[in-house]
């Protein structure tokens, strides 16, 4: 399954998502700067991402965790997620997701 | 000089790391300053996951961050550490007689054989919303912290945040400020609910206003505030009078003044060796998340491990004419006298 991940700078990258990992861990190993400075914990927000409008509602629900751990993110918007909390799979082909302002 | 302190090693960083090498220490008489920015010891375990269950600390079957943090500062007390807390280790310099002057930016100078470094992740900072111009404001209208709760008597405050510091600090300015504006994404909470029950009523009585959304610009002259343009959660935008803004958006880790220590940096880790955990700069060790060597894992048992290490190393430079013993704390009773159990 392909990724499309957009930088800070607009840069568009297509990247190879893993079934059974993460979002989070696919954009790191890309070298995106994407801090998770938990690990993907859902303990620090610094793995937030906006979720393209269209894909959005096709992901399985953010957890209460994962809601509650937006809140000390800087810069929410409706369509906001922690990409920690995003496992790729089969059906998520072509998802587009954008790295939320530092 | 104001606050100057001469010891053996001073540790930058009290996360578990830093804690656990006060022990180590100790065992070989060594005393120990520790420097950290935060107001208590216990670095990510605190910070990032008080209540967060640890499972895999030899010996320890289930622990939270807190606990152990309890835990750690207990089996140190023994050796009477001193910590400056709230303070920023920000200057390091070698002096004439060959031991090292480290400042911090409250003015703190502490002066010793060894450091070592053991900065986690790095210092934590308070988390900036990215609002355009935001820095220009931060000296004089835009504050993370409450320092002197005074400053904002009769000022139009907006408060951005939902956890407990947003919602503490909505109910301990609402009586001394001319207007308080909470803002915030959800309309929902992540603070007690007490606190969140008392911003409720404050709101329906019209001593405060609570709005969901968040801060989209900030306006004013030389760094001082004038007003600031909220959004609503349907995108409607408004400005209002304001005076001070007060993010409370929690905490990240920057590496900080340490990039400025002349040490050499690999993707802002500090390389050591694996015998003595010493950087590439005698005298200067690095342990714990902060450092890197092949097979490097960030694990607080390999941080401990460390410590010890670094502690054999670093007994050497602090005392180099003294012979160095290996004991065991079960049958030393140098070493009971020490822990004060003999
Ligand atoms: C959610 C989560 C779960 C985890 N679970 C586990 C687990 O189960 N098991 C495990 O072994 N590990 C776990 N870890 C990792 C573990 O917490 C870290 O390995 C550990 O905290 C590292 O300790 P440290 O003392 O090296 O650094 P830190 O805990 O990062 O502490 C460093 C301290 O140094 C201070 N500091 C840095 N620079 C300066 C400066 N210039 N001036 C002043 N102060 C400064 C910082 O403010 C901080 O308090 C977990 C981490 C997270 C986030
Ligand atoms: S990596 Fe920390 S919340 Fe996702």
């Amino acid at each position: 399954m392909k990724i499309i991940a957009i930088d800070r700078e607009g840069a568009e990258h297509s990247l190879e998502g893993r079934d059974g990992w993460t979002v989070m861990e696919i954009l790191r190993n890309a070298g995106l700067p994407i801090e998770a400075e938990c690990g993907g914990a859902c303990a620090c927000a610094t793995c937030h991402v906006y979720v393209d409008e269209a894909w959005f509602d096709r992901l399985p629900p953010r957890s209460e965790f994962e809601t509650e751990m937006l809140d000390m993110a800087t810069a929410y918007e409706p369509n906001s997620r922690l990409s920690c909390q995003i496992t790729c799979a089969a059906g998520l082909d072509g998802l587009r997701v954008t790295i939320a302002p530092e | 000089m104001s606050n100057q302190v001469e010891t053996d090693a001073i540790i930058i960083g009290a996360g578990p790391i830093g804690l656990f090498a006060v022990f180590e220490l100790g065992l070989l008489d060594l005393e120990a300053h520790l420097v950290d920015i935060l107001d208590r010891p216990g670095g990510q375990c605190t910070e990032l996951y008080p209540e967060k269950p640890i499972y895999d600390i030899p010996g320890l079957p289930f622990v939270t961050g807190q606990g152990l943090t309890d835990r750690l500062t207990e089996q140190i007390k023994p050796f009477k550490p001193t910590f400056h807390f709230n303070q920023m280790a920000s200057g390091l310099q070698r002096q004439p007689d060959g031991r090292w002057r480290l400042s911090t930016d409250a003015g703190t100078e502490i002066i010793a054989h060894v450091v070592v470094i053991a900065a986690g992740g790095g210092s934590f900072v308070p988390k900036r919303p990215p609002v355009q111009g935001i820095e220009a404001f931060e000296s004089r209208s835009v504050h993370y912290a409450v320092r002197r709760m005074e400053d904002f008597r009769g000022k139009n405050i907006v408060i951005a945040g939902g956890g407990d510091s947003a919602l503490d600090w909505t109910l301990n300015l609402a009586p001394i400020a001319n207007s308080l504006t909470l803002v915030h994404h959800r309309d929902g909470f992540r603070a007690a609910q007490h606190s969140v029950n008392q911003m409720r009523e404050l709101a329906a009585a019209g001593r405060i206003t609570f709005h969901v959304g968040g801060v989209k610009a900030l306006h004013g002259l030389d760094g001082v505030l004038e007003r600031v343009t909220l959004a609503g959660g349907d995108r409607k935008e408004w400005t209002i009078v304001a005076d001070a803004f007060l993010p409370f958006f929690g905490l990240t880790m920057k590496l900080g003044p340490i990039a400025d220590f002349g040490l050499n940096l690999h993707e802002n880790l500090i390389p050591v060796d694996t015998a003595r955990f010493e950087t590439q700069t005698p005298g200067i060790f690095a342990i714990g998340d902060i450092n890197t060597y092949p097979g490097k894992l960030k694990l607080m048992l390999s941080g401990f491990h460390e410590a010890a290490l670094m502690a054999q190393a670093a007994f050497r430079v602090a005392r180099p004419d003294e012979p160095l013993r290996f004991l065991y704390t079960t049958s030393s009773p140098s070493l009971q006298k020490k822990l004060g159990v003999a």
